[in-house]
């Protein structure tokens, strides 16, 4: 497997407060590929999620060490606007949360605050991040109508929809699938698969199987370190680490 | 079944059930006993004079019967419009700010917003009064009272209460909401303005319009400010308002113009009714989805 660096992690620590939720993280995430990250609840694996697009910023009190290089480029150095970097960091959540307005503006929010595309260009940029989200053939007859009465599964695909129209290099889920019944997963799943031919997906999941399933990098954190990182042939079939056997077996978590 | 059976622990649990049912409903029955019979006096009372010369003609002092309110609806609005146009812009942005700022000045203007919503509305009229009216008449004898500074009391009135209710409304948009926003690389204004401002709107609509409601029956800021017209004259000078037709009529030696507050009362509970109507009828034909 190729391996260009794409994020890369140094000695990341994060409180909130006086709690420290992430001790001295350290990784390479590699260009479009399939990251996942799994652990037990509270482990720190969405806390470090939303490190990497400064999604943390907004908590009071939060306090990041260390630095995170997005090809070579350091997120928090002073040159770099965070609007700038959440626009190549996409975001798609664990709850899907379109926008109270209609199917195409929800879509073309993004791309008109960035001034992307205006009039024709964006009908066509719509369309084309429908079809890749693959919801296009469901709604492409009523694209006024509200977002809000689609069904959940078509809502996440909706958010991905979204999250693809200002072109980023990284994707970040936080969970997409857990609100979802096994049919919707199913289509997400096959959705992230086909995203990482033009994208970095970082995916934090709490279905092993899942993470088995879709991911090519696997990381294992538990209480806020970073257990176990590398190919997820390896971390699921020859663990290194005792704890990261527990979890995948079962024995806790 | 034996769990099923009914015992007297059961029992009782329906009995004080019952009796709390029939407490709660009673109280609610009363409230809104006490509302229709405000309203069903207000009809019976104010029907006599609701015709529609009342609302075409200014007062008549040779013959009351046919003289009308004309001019105090025209200036009852436009204290409204002047209150609107002050309060709305201070109230919804100072509201803004409230619900994004978590410094130390955004607790001690809520603190002083809750004082200036405490103050009685007369303090209001006689500080417009005293900075406005007063010095301008003493300089110009005979002048000064206006609907202008009218309308800046009601506003001055209205700004706490919108301020508050924007706040609490911004409050309750929920975060996941801000940061898919965010998450799109949208910066904090736009967020605001174009997703969190419209999710909360129907319920800043809602609260302005009970504001509103609230001002348009204030008369004591009014005494002090517009000082009341027979005839309907210019905004810059002396303009009637439908609380203080109310009180003159009211408080009237003449039998005809006693019976015609009630017709006055029941015209600004209309306006206000048509008011609210409207502004749902406005919000809902606005929303985009």
């Amino acid at each position: 497997m190729q391996t260009v660096p794409c994020v890369t992690v140094k000695n990341v620590s994060f409180w909130y407060g006086i709690n420290q939720a992430l001790f001295d993280i350290n990784m390479v995430i590699p260009q479009h590929a399939v990251t996942a990250f799994i652990g037990p609840s509270g482990c720190g694996k969405s806390t470090f999620l939303r490190c990497i697009n400064r999604m943390n910023d907004r908590i009071d009190g939060a306090k990041m060490t260390g630095t995170i290089q997005l090809n070579d480029q350091d997120i928090r150095d002073r040159t770099v606007s965070v609007e700038a970097l959440r626009r190549t960091v996409g975001m798609v959540f664990q709850k899907p949360v379109p926008f109270p307005m209609s199917i195409y503006d929800n879509i073309a929010f993004g791309p008109r605050t960035h001034r992307l595309a205006s009039g024709r260009m964006l009908d066509e940029l719509v369309e084309k991040c429908l079809t890749d989200a693959a919801l296009w053939d469901e709604v492409k007859d009523k694209l006024k109508s509200s977002a809000m009465a689609l069904s959940g599964g078509q809502q996440q695909r909706l958010c991905i929809a979204r999250t693809l129209s200002v072109s980023p290099d990284v994707i970040l889920m936080d969970e997409p699938c857990s609100a979802l019944d096994p049919n919707s997963t199913h289509r997400i799943e096959e959705l992230i698969t086909r995203l990482k031919t033009d994208y970095t997906v970082i995916i934090v999941t709490h279905n092993l199987q899942q993470a088995k399933r879709i991911s090519d990098v696997t990381g294992f954190f538990l209480r806020g370190e970073l257990v176990e990182f590398g190919p997820s042939e390896t971390v699921f079939t020859t663990p290194r680490r005792t704890e990261t056997d527990d979890y995948i077996n079962g024995r806790f978590g | 079944m034996t769990q099923l059976a009914k015992t007297p622990v059961l029992l009782q649990r329906r009995v004080m059930n019952a009796l709390f049912q029939a407490v709660c409903g009673l109280c609610a029955i009363l409230a809104i006993l006490i509302l229709g019979y405000v309203l069903w006096f207000l009809l019976s009372q104010g029907i006599t004079y609701f015709k529609p010369s009342f609302f075409t003609n200014l007062p008549d002092n040779v013959n009351p019967a046919l003289g009308g309110i004309k001019h105090s609806i025209i200036g009852s609005l436009n204290l409204l419009g002047i209150a609107l146009c002050i309060s709305l812009p201070i109230g919804i942005l100072s509201g803004v700010y409230q619900a994004e700022s978590s410094g130390k000045l955004s607790h001690v203007v809520r603190f002083l917003t809750d004082v200036l919503n405490g103050i009685p509305s007369i303090v209001v009229g006689l500080f417009v009064y005293a900075i406005w009216i007063l010095p301008y008449a003493l300089k110009h004898p005979g002048q000064g009272y206006s609907g202008i500074a009218g309308g800046t009391a009601l506003g001055i009135m209205m700004i706490p209460l919108v301020m508050r209710t924007t706040d609490e409304m911004l409050r309750l948009v929920p975060q996941s909401l801000w940061d898919a926003s965010l998450a799109l690389g949208t910066p904090r204004w736009r967020t605001m303005l174009l997703i969190v401002l419209p999710a909360a709107r129907n319920g800043i609509v809602t609260g302005v319009m009970l504001a509103l409601a609230r001002v348009s029956g204030e008369t004591a800021p009014l005494l002090f400010t517009v000082l009341g017209n027979e005839f309907l004259g210019p905004i810059t000078g002396p303009t009637d308002a439908l609380p203080l037709r109310l009180y003159k009529y009211a408080t009237s030696s003449d039998p005809v113009q006693n019976s015609m507050a009630w017709s006055t009362a029941l015209t600004l509970l209309l306006i206000i009714l048509i008011l609210s109507i409207l502004a749902r009828f406005l919000t809902r034909a606005g929303k985009r989805i």
